[in-house]
């Protein structure tokens, strides 16, 4: 099987802060792939390295054989939620739409085969109700089906996803995730899952990528997610405890320790 | 002087179908500038630039006061200093609150610079006047094809950048994510806006652009959010303004920018009271179900 992701010997620092290196990486059609670590450890970033928004220090990175490129159509993209001014003028089906076709120059001229194919997106993820309905007045959980409806247009062949769950509630973290998982498992898509909880995506993931104080790990959740790898990552002693399928982990140093952002990050990008 | 002096000053229908024939340019010129004002408008709305606008028409504003000094064309020195305002504001404000502060310093330095050469300049007052409110100068047939011209011209380049400027322009992050060229659509956009500021203040003239390139979007955003119906009403509502301001200051001595901005503000004040009764009877589009008819619930659910 040709991996759809592939990272050799790669590396990412912004100025003499390491955020990972030597970093091998073989991402599968068809696997659900976790990011996992706290903030500032470079989640984010590593997803925009494939996105082709962010250049790697030491390495390389591909994408289905060739280098990360920004605005590859072979990627369907997830941000983080972040609510619409109340007064944003689009529907939801226009967001779809953006998705499908915004990217090209010139204007809409037919427009059938486009409306067909945003019906069925929104019918897809569970949106046709509100179609028409301006993307201001919608709920984060609603909007955050729009984004999944907005990634999924170009039945991309690798779906990042930069914290999707974050600010929904239980409910539409269920919806929204096992919207992903269908993208990958039923449609043999590699899914990329930057997260800092793991619990509510446990089911579906089959490795994961552990990030933390310069150092990773990859691996199946079971030999990552444990009290011995866990404690050498973040240097300090973790406990990592198991119950009912789901995962916890207790005495993070995170809170203490790690005072950098994403929106640190983001800065950093411009040297 | 009276009230129905004043009346008489404002609505005078004398001799109306003479004068009709006298400027008819001037109503194609109006039409025109609706058509470019309400599609230019929509992006204003949504980018956000209405502020921009105004600043941008300050400078334009300036340039033409020095034109008209040395002996230039107004035309030309209102679009060389409106482009060059907008590019500075396209290059240099890239966040929100840094560009509203570069326009509020922008701002009062275009207009002090104007009033300087205006000051300067000692030909006929009227033409010092006309820059700042509008003018109903009868538009001859090469100033129209001219103006026309541009107008086109902008309005295509606008076509071909419409789908990537509106996803740059509603959704900057994802649009930056799927290739879209956001930072170069930003500035070439700020030069057609910078165009679209310095033809319509040959007819509204600067302190009154705003009626053109915002109210109109803004009334239309207030009954829409679909962006064709939202497109289709704002050049509607801007093309009314226009025209419907030149028909009636017709037979009057008065600058045509009191009838097109008071047009202008109406056709907003209805727009917003059906907007407002709408959003009161908290209709927005959304197909309600009963729980057991809904199969898309149920699905949701398991």
């Amino acid at each position: 099987m040709t991996p759809l992701v592939s990272l050799r010997g790669a590396g990412l620092k912004f100025g003499k802060r390491v955020l990972w290196e030597g970093l091998d990486l073989e991402i599968n059609p068809g696997e659900f792939f976790a990011v996992l670590g706290p903030n500032g450890s470079g989640k984010t970033s590593f997803l925009k390295v494939l996105l082709g928004l962010q250049e790697l220090h030491s390495g390389e990175v591909e994408l289905g054989g060739r280098p990360a490129e920004r605005g590859s159509r072979r990627i369907g993209y997830i941000p983080q939620q972040k609510s619409f001014a109340p007064d944003t003028p689009l529907r939801a089906r226009d967001l779809v739409g953006l998705g499908l076709d915004g990217h090209r120059w010139g204007l809409r001229l037919s427009g059938k085969g486009v409306n067909r194919r945003i019906d069925e997106l929104l019918d897809l993820v569970g949106a046709s109700d509100y179609a028409k309905v301006p993307l201001g007045q919608l709920s984060g959980g609603e909007q955050q089906r729009l984004r999944v409806a907005q990634a999924l247009a170009s039945d991309p062949q690798v779906l990042l996803c930069d914290e999707p769950l974050l600010s929904l509630d239980l409910h539409h973290q269920l919806a929204v995730s096992a919207l992903i998982n269908q993208q990958c498992h039923e449609r043999n898509s590699a899914v990329v899952f930057v997260t800092h909880e793991i619990n509510p995506v446990i089911d579906y993931v089959d490795r994961v990528l552990y990030l933390a104080g310069g150092q990773f790990r990859v691996g199946t959740p079971e030999e990552v997610m444990t009290t011995e790898v866990l404690s050498e990552l973040y240097d300090s002693h973790v406990e990592v405890i198991r119950a009912n399928g789901r995962i916890v982990v207790v005495g993070l140093p995170d809170a203490t320790t790690h005072f950098h952002d994403d929106a640190h990050t983001g800065s950093a990008e411009g040297h | 002087m009276d009230f129905g002096t004043i009346l008489q000053t404002i609505f005078n229908f004398e001799n109306y179908g003479e004068l009709l024939q006298l400027v008819q340019n001037s109503i194609w010129a109006g039409a025109v500038l609706g058509l470019l004002g309400g599609m230019v408008g929509t992006f204003v709305m949504k980018r956000d630039l209405a502020f921009a606008v105004h600043g941008i028409s300050e400078l334009s504003f300036a340039g033409a006061a020095f034109a008209l000094l040395i002996g230039a064309d107004i035309v030309l020195g209102s679009l060389v200093g409106s482009v060059a305002a907008a590019l500075l504001l396209g290059v240099m404000g890239v966040r929100a609150r840094d560009k509203n502060s570069i326009i509020g310093v922008i701002m009062p330095f275009g207009l002090g610079l104007g009033i300087l050469f205006l000051a300067l300049y000692e030909g006929r007052a009227a033409n010092k006047f006309g820059l700042l409110t509008g003018q109903i100068v009868s538009v001859d047939t090469v100033q129209l094809q001219a103006l026309a011209g541009t107008a086109v011209v902008v309005m295509l380049v606008l076509a071909l950048i419409w789908r990537p400027l509106s996803f740059a322009s509603v959704d900057p992050d994802m649009a930056e994510a799927r290739g879209v060229p956001v930072r170069g659509l930003a500035i070439g956009f700020m030069v057609l806006l910078g165009v679209s500021v310095a033809l319509s203040i040959q007819i509204v003239g600067a302190l009154l652009v705003l009626a053109l390139l915002i109210t109109p979007a803004a009334a239309a955003l207030r009954v829409s959010t679909s962006p064709k119906v939202v497109l289709l009403l704002s050049v509607a509502f801007a093309m009314t303004a226009t025209v419907g301001g030149i028909l009636l200051a017709l037979g009057s001595r008065i600058p045509i920018s009191p009838y097109v901005t008071t047009l202008s503000f109406l056709i907003y004040v209805v727009c917003r009271i059906i907007g407002g009764v709408r959003a009161r009877r908290g209709h927005n589009g959304r197909i309600l179900r009963t729980a057991a008819s809904s199969p898309a619930r149920v699905r949701a659910g398991t």
